[in-house]
């Protein structure tokens, strides 16, 4: 049975709770109808300031434009207000005379400007002098922008968040602005009086205006506004007067439907009104356990528990207030606040300041764990901080150090302050204002920004700069999650262990069995080569090989290159030769006309630009095995000379290396794995920069690194364990190995996993054996280890008959079947 | 449409057992001196496209099938097998044939030529 459900509220938080309703299913059992006061669709009014500045057009900003709620079967009831509820009968009626059944009712119908009593603010009919303006929507938006090109002088009333913001805008334009503020200080929601003077004074620096402890008494001329007189009995010229003093939520229309309504209308932890379950608020107009918000981050928090619970996927899901942190830019100038903003009590402080660039931080803890901070003008310091705030983490070290963030950790120049044309996706040669554009276009998740530009997708690397180009563009509340993040592969949604139980739990060994049973038969052809490493990991020999499935390099074992001819790579333990196969080698180039051959970085010889039906042929010539060089899996192992002749080497790390690549040929894994063992600190073998690197250290021990990488990014490896044996070197290094086999995520190198789950977690699975999985590791490599097959038989045995044909003819006998004339239509 | 019909002359060509592709993968026939892929999906759809990716040549009968999309293997374009449309890029479209199955499970793919 569908139910009506309607949403009053077309703003941030009531389009932002329908789409995550509708992400939940929750079309499926609601036909949605939305009342919007605005003509349109949703946009992010965090950006209505870049309007006003002209840095973006209105069109940029909007969230969802008209289309997309057709798209989606909600009704919008766009520019018609709500003008009563009647809660006997659940209907709301528009201020068009249109009604509306209901059976769930969704408030969020935000707030609005508060308009001090000012004399002479109002003409006697009621309205706004000529030149007076608030600053809330995008209509006011374009109609200051459009005043502001008539006037010269501007005057704003109110010194926080939003008056700076129009502050801004109107600068931008050109105008003389000034800031008239009753309080003592910019800010004093966020800052503290000390934070607000430096803010002040960088404000100035950009030419602001400003005037503290101003109370407005009277807006001069008629009918257009010419000026103000303050209560101090001073006065100010001005043609254009913006009044940003705050908001307050709109709560009359639940007031007259009876409901409870004190500061905002009263919400319990369910997000429902107490005296009428069927009705619900959520937003800036909500009131929850005595307090409202007029932040994004509490908005969205609401607004998924809120669809968790009547899209019935989490009926019992409960909102419990949010801890307010925020990161804003104001003016351009970074502001990151949390928490309390003045100690009190025992609280201990600790500040720092350097008026001259514009930069204060503050830190107020209380018993040990942080309750309060301010980062104005460098927030470099605010990922870590609000890590420590939401955890209420307790605070070990020497707090002033979480204030200063490692010269090693803080964030390079953002890409938002540089040139357009900057080339961010070095693969694909993607500029950063085809990502803002894709981003203005309507790509709100980085997902849907990459498939579109193509940025990210070849090594990935600049991943993180399109999120912040994403995020800067859209502002903090336009960006989208994207579930898919965390799927192992796109096109099956499941995280990997829930993935892994569920191809156990339904002895799915195949897949093609995987889609069938999990993605409603949706075959995603980039998700096919992943699903098989996946399976072949969980099933070993008893995995169903669908050939199929393989990304091209698995199905004839070489790797493609561009002009479609393959390199061949023959394994050379610890690159390791001898004469007689340098020879033979050399025999094979010739005879097969490779057109170059070239001594790889992994210690081996490549043959290049061998055709794909003659490998099977190069591969019996040369006799030798896989050097599994086109593959997800371990690939070779360098060495140095080590202690045989090498007059500094402390460690055998020649025949380490050849055992270390003997037992581990071949073996799959998320990502390819590139290892190296050095017989002394000097590291000439490059170890410390392996997925996985043993190095001899003085004393007969081994240290075995893992994580390290010297690719698209380079990174020094951690030391999971210091051994004293070749034999505990492979154990180690095994028992990683299958970890990350077991709990990486698709195309995840160990220097992202290493990270992602940190080498301590790592020392005390794998080392410390905390989880009492050691012995289980070590028996499932060695299973993998004892079921290594050299792909390169199947020279002998394809799989196919065509596995090798690189084309095939039509059959002769009846070629060509039938030849006749037509005329086409 | 509008204008005179075209002439054209249509060869029909038997390109054998559909056995001859593995199932869910692509293989490069060479008729009538020129090179065409040929798919056979899972679902025991076939197609026929143009043998090389328009963006920078790439063996499209090498790629990974699914959903009706061939993925080049090359640089990862996608393009859909029944149409030859480009999806998330902007190349030309795949020049695409018709191609059937006979009751004796063979292949008859019909080219015209003008």
């Amino acid at each position: 049975m569908t139910q009506r459900l309607v949403v009053v509220g077309n703003g941030m938080a009531g389009a932002r709770f329908v789409e995550d309703l509708l992400a939940r299913g929750g079309g499926k059992r609601y036909r949605i109808s939305i009342f919007g006061d605005e003509p349109y669709g949703n946009y992010n009014r965090i950006l209505l300031s870049s309007v006003l500045a002209g840095s973006h057009d209105a069109e940029d900003i909007f969230i969802n434009p008209l289309a997309w709620y057709e798209a989606n079967g909600v009704k919008l009831h766009a520019g018609v207000r709500a003008a009563a509820i009647d809660t006997e009968r659940k209907v709301v009626r528009g201020a068009n005379g249109i009604d509306e059944r209901y059976d769930k009712l969704v408030l969020a119908t935000g707030s609005g400007p508060f308009v001090p009593p000012i004399a002479g603010l109002w003409n006697q009919a009621g309205a706004f002098k000529e030149g007076a303006f608030v600053f809330r929507t995008l209509e006011d938006c374009n109609a200051i922008g459009q005043a502001s090109e008539r006037s010269r002088k501007a005057v704003v009333v109110g010194g926080g968040l939003l008056g700076l913001e129009a502050a801004r805008g109107l600068l931008e334009r050109g105008l003389e602005v000034h800031v008239v503020h009753l309080m003592d200080h910019l800010m004093e929601l966020q800052l503290d009086a000390k934070g607000g003077a430096i803010l002040q004074r960088t404000l100035e620096g950009m030419g602001l205006h400003i005037h503290l402890n101003k109370s407005t008494q009277e807006v001069l001329g008629s009918p257009r506004v010419t000026g103000l007189r303050f209560e101090d009995g001073s006065a100010l010229d001005c043609d254009l007067l913006v009044i940003a003093a705050g908001i307050r939520p709109n709560v009359a229309l639940a007031r007259e439907a009876g409901l409870l309504v004190e500061r905002g209308i009263v919400v319990g932890d369910d997000l429902a009104t107490p005296g009428d379950p069927d009705i619900h608020a959520l937003g800036e107009c909500a009131q929850h356990r005595g307090r409202t918000y007029g932040l994004v981050a509490p908005l969205w928090e609401q607004a998924q528990v809120l669809a968790d619970r009547l899209s019935g996927r989490d009926p019992r899901a409960q909102y419990a207030g949010s801890k307010v942190s925020t990161k804003l830019k104001v003016m351009g100038v970074e502001l990151a606040v949390m928490g309390t903003r003045e100690r009190s009590g025992a609280d201990e402080e600790i500040a720092y300041e350097d008026a001259s660039r514009g930069i204060y931080k503050k830190l107020i803890l209380r018993e040990r764990r942080l309750v309060g901070s301010i980062l104005l003008g460098d927030a470099s310091a605010a990922p870590n901080l609000f890590q420590a705030f939401d955890r209420e983490a307790e605070i070990t070290a020497d707090p002033a150090a979480l204030l200063f963030p490692a010269a090693a950790e803080a964030k390079p120049r953002s890409v938002l302050d540089a040139p357009d044309s900057l080339q961010i996706c070095n693969c694909n040669g993607v500029s950063k204002s085809a990502i803002v554009q894709a981003a203005r276009r309507g790509c709100r998740s980085l997902k849907a920004v990459c498939e579109a530009t193509r940025a990210g997708t070849g090594c990935g690397t600049c991943r993180r700069d399109v999120q912040a180009l994403l995020e800067g563009t859209l502002g903090q509340g336009g960006t989208a999650e994207d579930p898919s993040v965390h799927y192992y592969v796109p096109g099956v949604p499941l995280a990997k262990p829930d993935l892994i139980r569920a191809v156990k739990e339904l002895g799915l060994h195949s897949v093609s069995s995987v889609f069938h049973a999990l993605a409603e038969g949706k075959e995603d052809p980039a998700s096919k080569p992943g699903l098989a490493s996946l399976l072949k990991t969980v099933w070993g020999k008893d995995y169903e090989d669908e050939r199929d499935a393989r990304f091209i390099n698995d199905r004839v074992h070489a790797n493609i290159q561009r002009d479609g001819t393959f390199s061949v790579i023959p394994r050379i333990y610890g690159g390791v030769t001898t004469p007689a196969e340098l020879r033979r080698i050399a025999d094979v180039a010739e005879r097969h006309q490779a057109k170059m051959v070239k001594i790889t970085g992994g210690q081996r010889i490549d043959l290049l630009g061998i055709p794909k039906e003659k490998l099977p042929e190069v591969w019996r010539d040369l006799g030798m095995p896989s050097g599994h060089a086109y593959t997800k899996a371990f690939r070779t192992c360098k060495t140095c000379v080590g202690t045989d002749f090498c007059r500094y080497g402390v460690g055998d790390s020649t025949s380490l290396g050849i055992a270390i690549e003997r037992r581990f040929q071949g073996i799959e894994s998320p990502h390819k794995m590139k290892l190296a063992t050095a017989g002394c600190p000097r590291n000439c073998s490059e170890a410390t920069t392996k997925d996985l690197g043993a190095v001899a250290i003085e004393g007969g021990h081994w240290e075995v690194h893992v994580g390290g990488a010297a690719g698209s990014r380079v990174r020094k490896g951690d030391v999971l364990c210091v051994v004293e044996s070749h034999e505990e070197v492979l154990r180690f290094m095994g028992r990683f190995m299958q970890y990350y086999r077991e709990h990486a995520k698709y195309l995840e190198r160990t220097y992202d996993f290493v990270e992602r789950v940190g080498i301590d977690k790592l020392k005390a699975v794998l080392v410390k054996d905390e989880e009492g999985i050691a012995a289980r590791l070590d028996a499932e490599i060695q299973a993998a280890v004892d079921a290594y097959q050299d792909p390169w038989e199947e020279a002998h045995h394809p799989v196919h008959p065509q596995q090798f044909a690189r084309a095939l003819e039509p059959s002769r006998e009846n070629e060509p079947a039938a030849e006749l004339a037509e005329a086409s239509s | 449409m509008s204008g005179s019909p075209m002439p054209v002359q249509r060869r029909i060509y038997n390109l054998g057992p559909a056995s001859r592709i593995p199932l869910g993968e692509g293989k490069v026939y060479e008729v009538a001196g020129r090179a065409l892929a040929v798919f056979r999906t899972r679902q025991g759809m076939l197609h026929a496209t143009q043998a090389a990716c328009p963006h920078r040549g790439g063996p499209l009968a090498d790629g990974v099938l699914g959903n009706g999309l061939v993925v080049c293997p090359l640089h990862g374009f996608k393009f859909e097998l029944s149409t030859g449309s480009p999806v998330g890029n902007d190349c030309r479209a795949l020049e695409t044939y018709r191609v059937e199955l006979t009751g004796g499970g063979d292949m008859l793919l019909f080219l015209d030529e003008p």
